[in-house]
């Protein structure tokens, strides 16, 4: 069951739109600000919302990146890895937060407080390095900020 | 020299609001427009010679001028604003929706009311947070005001904007990836014809512009279309965005002439490279384009001449290579995005672009077969335009093919001493 609050989220999202499935994503992105993530549950209900398939609507939730159908963590880093920061040296900052978390890309801290993830050019290449820790920005890094910057999330 | 899509953005402060935009000429375009037929703003923006600045540059009048109009087109139609800028390297776009977001507004309802749309919609990037919240406010601004939904400033026609984030995904930023993102499914290519001007959004008359192209069209009803062909150097109307990463003096986005030449670009604007590193060569315009060497600085940057020397102008932002960066190591980060984002639709590229991606990473760990750059130079062909859905894949190849001819020794290097020269 969809809580109120996820309803009328979704409800204003659906006045933009001639059809119901076409908030599919915006749906998928509202309860997964509210429950952490897709699960099946999770995926049954805004079918049923919607008027579509469970199926279909996986295919939506599968296609897009910044949909979770697995848990993640209370904080989402997003390191973007192409080609600028690749050029400015952001694997030597991937592989700092690497050894700080232990973890590596697409797994998640045993406290679950960070699930690391790659991400394509956030377009903030005249800054390199850079990435989004959940959607806050984060530019010029270098292992020493990036230590000052996941310490303030707890 | 005019600077008519910056003129009001200033680097780290509060973009103008609404009555200061009005202030600084703002929405004068579009009071003039109202006054105007669809028709002829659009031949206006024909005269002026803009070309789509997503980096396809598509004449923008001649997209316009494919909509059904009148009472006998199928409604409603729809204007799209592609703001999903996702090509690795390219951040023009993010300036223009974060620095001056009401001329964003502005643009979409007078681009809008020349192609006679009713519903509007910006497609924005998930990460660009900051231009989700400027651009918010000034479209409800704008609604305020009067200049958005029924009956604009008094007029007969009428437009409803909305704001949809897209949830990743480099295919959204292709046309009908985007239209499918938008009506909630999978984005995948769709076979042309029927094109998207005709048929596009549910089967409506869909008309999707990048946001720079847009951006232009107040500044065209406003000054006419030879003051916008009088900004540039060459044939294509207009200013540019052009802009640089890598290991330069200068990162940024400038504002400059269409047709600025690639060194004035790269020695007067990103001030050359920076201490100790050599310039090896660019990609001029986002990751689907292919390279560029010195002995082209002196190419104007516009839609045609680029391509006279293989390449293109593509977004306009160049990336550099430098001497202490391997070129092979480049090409692989590059085919490694490009075999993530395919949506695995057709097969050259779901198949084609990984086996690219597979050859490129044993060369970097050591372990390349001479052969492997031949069959490199196979893909370049197989993945070619006319062989796939969409741009991707051909995207794809523009920087392998060019890296094949100018970069070969180093490919050679990495197979014969069976190891990253660089690493």
């Amino acid at each position: 069951m969809l809580a109120d609050e996820e309803k009328r989220e979704i409800n204003e999202e659906l006045e933009k739109y001639d059809r119901k499935r076409a908030a599919a994503s915006e749906a998928l992105k509202i309860v997964q600000k509210y429950r952490g993530w897709i699960s099946n549950e999770s995926l049954d209900d805004i079918a049923r919302y919607l008027d579509m398939t469970t199926e279909e609507l996986d295919s939506v939730a599968t296609c897009y990146n910044l949909i979770f159908r697995k848990p993640v963590g209370r904080h989402r880093i997003f390191i973007c890895d192409s080609v600028s920061c690749w050029i400015m040296g952001y694997e030597q900052v991937l592989s700092h937060i690497q050894r700080r978390l232990g973890v590596e890309l697409g797994q998640t801290t045993p406290d679950r407080r960070f699930t690391l993830l790659p991400i394509a050019c956030l377009g903030a290449c005249d800054k390199a390095p850079a990435m989004m820790v959940d959607d806050d920005l984060y530019v010029e890094l270098s292992p020493t900020k990036v230590d000052e910057i996941l310490d303030a999330y707890r | 020299m005019d600077k008519p899509l910056t003129q009001n953005i200033r680097p780290d402060r509060e973009p103008l609001d609404i009555d200061q935009y009005e202030r600084a000429g703002g929405y004068r375009a579009l009071r003039k427009a109202l006054h105007m037929s669809p028709l002829q703003i659009q031949q206006m923006v024909s005269a002026s010679n803009l070309r789509g600045r997503g980096g396809a540059g598509f004449p923008t009048g001649r997209k316009w001028g494919a909509v059904p109009m009148g009472e006998r087109a199928r409604r409603p139609k729809f204007l799209i604003m592609n703001a999903d800028e996702m090509e690795p390297g390219t951040f023009k776009d993010r300036l223009l929706l974060e620095g001056d977001p009401n001329q964003i507004v502005e643009s979409i309802i007078l681009s809008a009311y020349a192609v006679e749309a009713d519903i509007a919609y910006i497609f924005l990037r998930w990460g660009y947070k900051l231009a989700a919240r400027r651009v918010t406010k000034a479209i409800a601004q704008a609604y305020e005001k009067g200049y958005l939904g029924k009956n604009i400033l008094g007029s007969p026609y009428s437009l409803e904007l909305y704001l949809h984030t897209s949830a990743g995904r480099y295919m959204c930023g292709e046309e009908d990836g985007l239209l499918d993102a938008l009506q909630g499914k999978r984005a995948i290519p769709r076979t042309k014809p029927p094109h998207s001007v005709t048929c596009g959004l549910w089967g409506k008359p869909t008309v999707v512009n990048n946001v720079e192209t847009l951006a232009n069209v107040p500044h065209i009803v406003n000054n006419g279309p030879e003051w916008f062909k009088s900004l540039s150097r060459t044939e294509d109307g207009g200013t540019k965005l052009y802009g640089a990463s890598g290991k330069v003096t200068r990162t940024g986005i400038w504002e400059l002439p269409m047709g600025t030449t690639l060194g004035e670009i790269f020695h007067e604007y990103a001030g050359g490279m920076i201490n100790g590193h050599k310039f090896r060569g660019l990609l001029p315009g986002g990751a689907s384009t292919q390279f560029m060497l010195e002995q082209h600085f002196d190419v104007k940057m516009d839609f045609t001449f680029p391509q006279q020397v293989g390449s293109r102008l593509g977004t306009g932002t160049i990336i550099v290579l430098d001497d202490k960066t391997c070129p092979v190591g480049m090409l692989l980060n590059l085919e490694r995005f490009f075999a993530r984002e395919s949506c695995g639709w057709c097969t050259p590229c779901r198949e084609g672009l990984p086996w690219i991606m597979r050859i490129l990473e044993a060369m970097e760990k050591g372990e390349g077969r001479p052969e492997e750059v031949d069959i490199l130079q196979e893909h370049t062909w197989l993945l070619q335009l006319g062989h796939t859905f969409c741009a991707l894949a051909p995207g794809a190849v523009m920087p392998l093919e060019s890296a094949l001819k100018y970069f070969r020794d180093d490919f050679d290097q990495h197979i014969r001493r069976q190891r990253c020269p660089w690493r």
